[in-house]
């Protein structure tokens, strides 16, 4: 077990090393650089003003050089300095962290809390009107973008309640805390609550029809505990891959919840940062949201050992 | 017809400034403003967008400055600001400011001379410290230096007269930096005179600005703050100022579609339509065929059927004219009758189509022989909605144009290269003046030239209507000019666009600037009733 975790951590850093690689070439591939669009928005371009502000940058030297200087840095904790807001970039990603984390985190306990045991009453109770309807809300939650459903959220809001949860960086009372994070938390968390809920039916279902249920039931076992004992327990493993997997896509869903709840995280950050072609930032950035997923699939890995007592990891 | 438009013009103006003045103002409170996107900086000097002008020009003051309350900019709307007066010497050749005693920055430090002279030097790039981007350096290429008489004296000393460097001084564009705070602290912690103090701008979240208490007109401002959240997606921000969330939106960013969703939903909001002098024009790759060929841009050009581009995509509510902003809110604008003459703005598009597809057979296209082109534009909607509109009418004159989407990023470096046959592209002026507009766009040397067009005759004529001071013989040079530019399909201008701005009833003292987006936004008068 030891030599396989050694093993596998050994691996994350090599996996780690060539996103970096990725990552800071297909950022030069792409045309135009941040001197390039700062001198587009003033709409001229003076070349020596233009050469000066690639050196100021470091723009002007080789891409090895660059690497190198970028991955020295990191491993010195030295992040650089954002190009847009000349601010050190660790400053400016730090505190949006935690608030990309709080949302993701909410969505995935939303993810689970609906999608798991909604998932469960719709294969105990298959072919049924209420399985119908619960399948038809998964499907809806899967077919709904959520940038659509988010601003139909704030269009109810603001027309119903005639006001909206926008982020406030200060929240006054506990249920505007929970209002700015929760609604937008409960629009990208019902994709993933969808996932989820048909994934734990699907896998219930296989799983209600082995002979160590019948036997459960022969033996008395009342319906919640085959159901939730028995049942759910074996079911559990695919849902667990699949929220680990949601996880990692969970940033995918964020930009654009983000961006419509007007929320200042990592997510959105990093589409602006992308838009400015601000290197320090999107490296960083993708950077860690790799060290995020990475982390992510060890831990579900680790997760199965956990709770399925037949998987072992042999060294 | 003029006479009764001016006349409009300056009752709306007293009705605006009377606005301001009929109630009590009352202080206190902080004014909450969404932000289209993120400024790239906080340094006016270093940018040309509004979106750095509107949340940090409050920080700042100008020598002079267009009165905030009266809505035409024009040299007789201009007030001294740091300045207590200006005079001209006999030759016009000098423009010299008297500077106000006593005002302090907001570190606390001394405002003098040595402050305007560095800011000019620095604008004409003649100091050490350099602005990292200098857009307007071109607007002082006739001031030779800025030279100071002790503390509280300036002059411009001009190599000829140019009545306009007062309108350019005058500009948003234009504030008065400290000497003592470098170029890179400006574009991150600006330092100003003026009656709101910086305090923080977060990138992509918001910009905070705080009462001046210190601000050397006393009893200004009235607010006490003002919060600018930067809200890219336009829908979430129109929903957030419904919501009253916001007491403003972003000055004339609401799009005249989307007005009539916030008249419906918010019908206490006080909303306006104005011009915003931002013109929608084509640039045309002159050095290249087929464009290089008159008779091919001057069809392109009888093509235009300007008048769908307005009802298609602003509800009739935009304004058609040449290169200068058209009256009432333009000062500058040929009269109709002249701008009709011009081939493309005749009232019967059927007839000038006919011409044009005579013109394109004479290069040798027509029905059996299509030209393929392709109509490049930024990826932004603004930009790409009318080139789709264009691509369809240039149709009718057998050119089959593709739409080639370009990303910001990458827009200006393939203008640059003139790796492009068509293009459609959006010219904002920041003064309602043509040597801004004139020199900026047209002249053979200017890097914003992006056609190259260069014509000495026209480049002699520009110098001419620069140094008029007589404003009457001036205009006749510019209607002139204008008309030539638009014959020789230079930049064919499409349309001028005019955009909506919202606020709260409660919110007083606001004035939407009709001839520039770039001017108005000190906001010292702004207050809120409630």
């Amino acid at each position: 077990m030891f030599a396989y975790i050694v093993r596998r951590l050994v691996l994350m850093l090599v996996t780690l090393f060539g996103i970096s690689v990725i990552i800071f070439v297909l950022l030069r591939i792409v045309p135009g650089n941040i001197v390039d669009i700062l001198f587009d928005a003033a709409g001229f371009v003076d070349k020596a003003d233009k050469a000066n502000l690639e050196r100021e940058l470091g723009l002007d030297q080789s891409i090895v050089v660059q690497y190198l200087h970028w991955i020295g840095g990191l491993l010195r904790g030295d992040l650089g300095y954002s190009y847009v807001s000349e601010k050190p970039a660790l400053e400016e990603i730090l505190p949006r962290i935690p608030i990309t984390a709080r949302l993701a985190g909410l969505a995935l306990l939303f993810s689970a809390m609906f999608g798991i045991p909604l998932g469960v009453i719709s294969a105990v109770n298959q072919g049924t009107r209420l399985d119908y309807a619960l399948r038809v809300v998964s499907l809806s939650g899967l077919s709904l973008p959520s940038f659509w459903l988010g601003l139909l959220i704030l269009m109810a809001s603001v027309s119903l309640f005639g006001t909206m949860p926008i982020f406030n960086p200060n929240p006054q009372t506990f249920g505007q805390a929970l209002a700015i994070y929760c609604v937008p938390a409960l629009a990208v968390g019902f994709r993933s609550a969808a996932l989820v809920m048909r994934i734990t039916r699907s896998s219930m279902l296989e799983i209600l029809r082995q002979d160590y249920i019948r036997t459960a039931r022969a033996k008395g076992a009342s319906e919640t505990t085959v159901n939730y004992q028995h049942a759910l327990k074996n079911a559990i493993l695919p849902v667990i891959t699949v929220i680990g997997i949601e996880a990692a896509f969970l940033i995918g869903g964020l930009i654009v919840t983000e961006t419509v709840f007007n929320i200042p995280g990592v997510a959105r950050f990093l589409v602006e940062a992308i838009r400015w072609r601000d290197y320090p930032i999107v490296q960083n950035l993708v950077m860690f949201i790799a060290v995020v997923v990475v982390v992510a699939n060890f831990t579900v890995d680790m997760l199965y050992a956990a709770l399925d007592p037949r998987i072992r990891y042999t060294d | 017809m003029r006479r009764a438009q001016a006349f409009a013009v300056a009752i709306l103006s007293l009705l605006a400034a009377s606005d301001v003045t009929s109630a009590t103002e009352k202080q206190g409170g902080i004014l909450r403003v969404y932000h289209r996107d993120s400024p790239a900086s906080a340094s006016i000097h270093e940018e040309a967008t509004y979106s750095t002008n509107v949340p940090f020009m409050p920080v700042f003051n100008n020598l002079v400055i267009y009165k905030q309350d009266v809505a035409q900019n024009s040299l007789q709307s201009i007030v001294p600001d740091l300045a207590e007066s200006w005079a001209w010497s006999g030759d016009n050749k000098t423009l010299s400011f008297k500077l106000r005693q006593g005002v302090k920055w907001h570190d606390g430090k001394p405002f003098t001379s040595n402050d305007v002279k560095c800011t000019f030097d620095m604008l004409m790039g003649k100091s050490a410290q350099k602005f990292r981007k200098n857009p307007r350096k071109s607007w002082y290429d006739q001031v030779v230096d800025v030279t100071t008489n002790g503390d509280f004296e300036v002059a411009f000393n001009l190599k000829r007269p140019q009545p306009a460097l007062l309108a350019l001084l005058a500009s948003g564009y234009t504030p008065v930096y400290p000497c003592h705070v470098s170029p890179g602290d400006m574009r991150t912690k600006p330092v100003g005179t003026g009656p709101f103090k910086f305090v923080e701008f977060k990138a992509n979240e918001s910009i905070k600005l705080i009462r001046n208490p210190d601000y050397w007109k006393k009893a200004l401002p009235h607010l006490d703050g003002i919060e600018f959240t930067i809200i890219p997606n336009r829908s979430t921000a129109i929903l957030a100022f419904v919501a009253g969330k916001f007491d403003m939106t972003f000055p004339t960013e609401v799009s005249i579609p989307l007005l009539k969703d916030v008249k419906t939903q918010a019908p206490n909001a006080v909303c306006v339509v104005e011009p915003i002098n931002v013109s929608t024009n084509i640039i045309v790759n002159s050095s290249a065929p087929p464009f290089d060929s008159l008779d091919i841009r001057r069809a392109m050009a009888l093509a235009l059927d300007r008048k769908a581009f307005v009802s298609i995509l602003f509800e009739g509510q935009a304004d058609i004219g040449g290169t200068m902003l058209p009256a009432p809110a333009g000062l500058w604008a040929m009269p109709k009758e002249m701008l009709e003459t011009i081939p493309g703005y005749g009232p019967d598009i059927n007839a000038n189509r006919e011409e044009a597809r005579k013109l394109m057979q004479k290069a040798g296209y027509g029905p059996n022989k299509h030209l393929q082109v392709k109509v490049s534009t930024r990826n932004i909607p603004i930009y790409r909605d009318p080139a789709i509109i264009l691509i369809d009418q240039l149709k009718s004159i057998y050119i089959d144009a593709d739409l080639e989407v370009v990303e910001t990023a990458n827009w200006f470096s393939k203008v640059a290269r003139k790796d492009y046959t068509l293009g459609l592209n959006l010219t904002g002026n920041a003064v309602d003046d043509p040597d801004q507009s004139f020199y900026e766009n047209y002249s053979c040397n200017s890097e914003r030239n992006y056609t190259n067009y260069c014509n000495a005759e026209i480049e002699k004529l520009f110098d001419q209507q620069s140094a008029e001071t007589d404003v009457s013989k001036r205009k006749k040079l510019v209607w002139d000019i204008d008309k030539k530019l638009q014959e020789d399909v230079a930049r064919p201008i499409i349309f001028h666009g005019r955009q909506g701005s919202c606020w709260q009833p409660y919110v007083k003292g606001i004035t939407i600037m009709v001839n520039s987006s770039y001017n108005g936004y000190r906001y010292e008068d702004v207050w809120m009733d409630k």
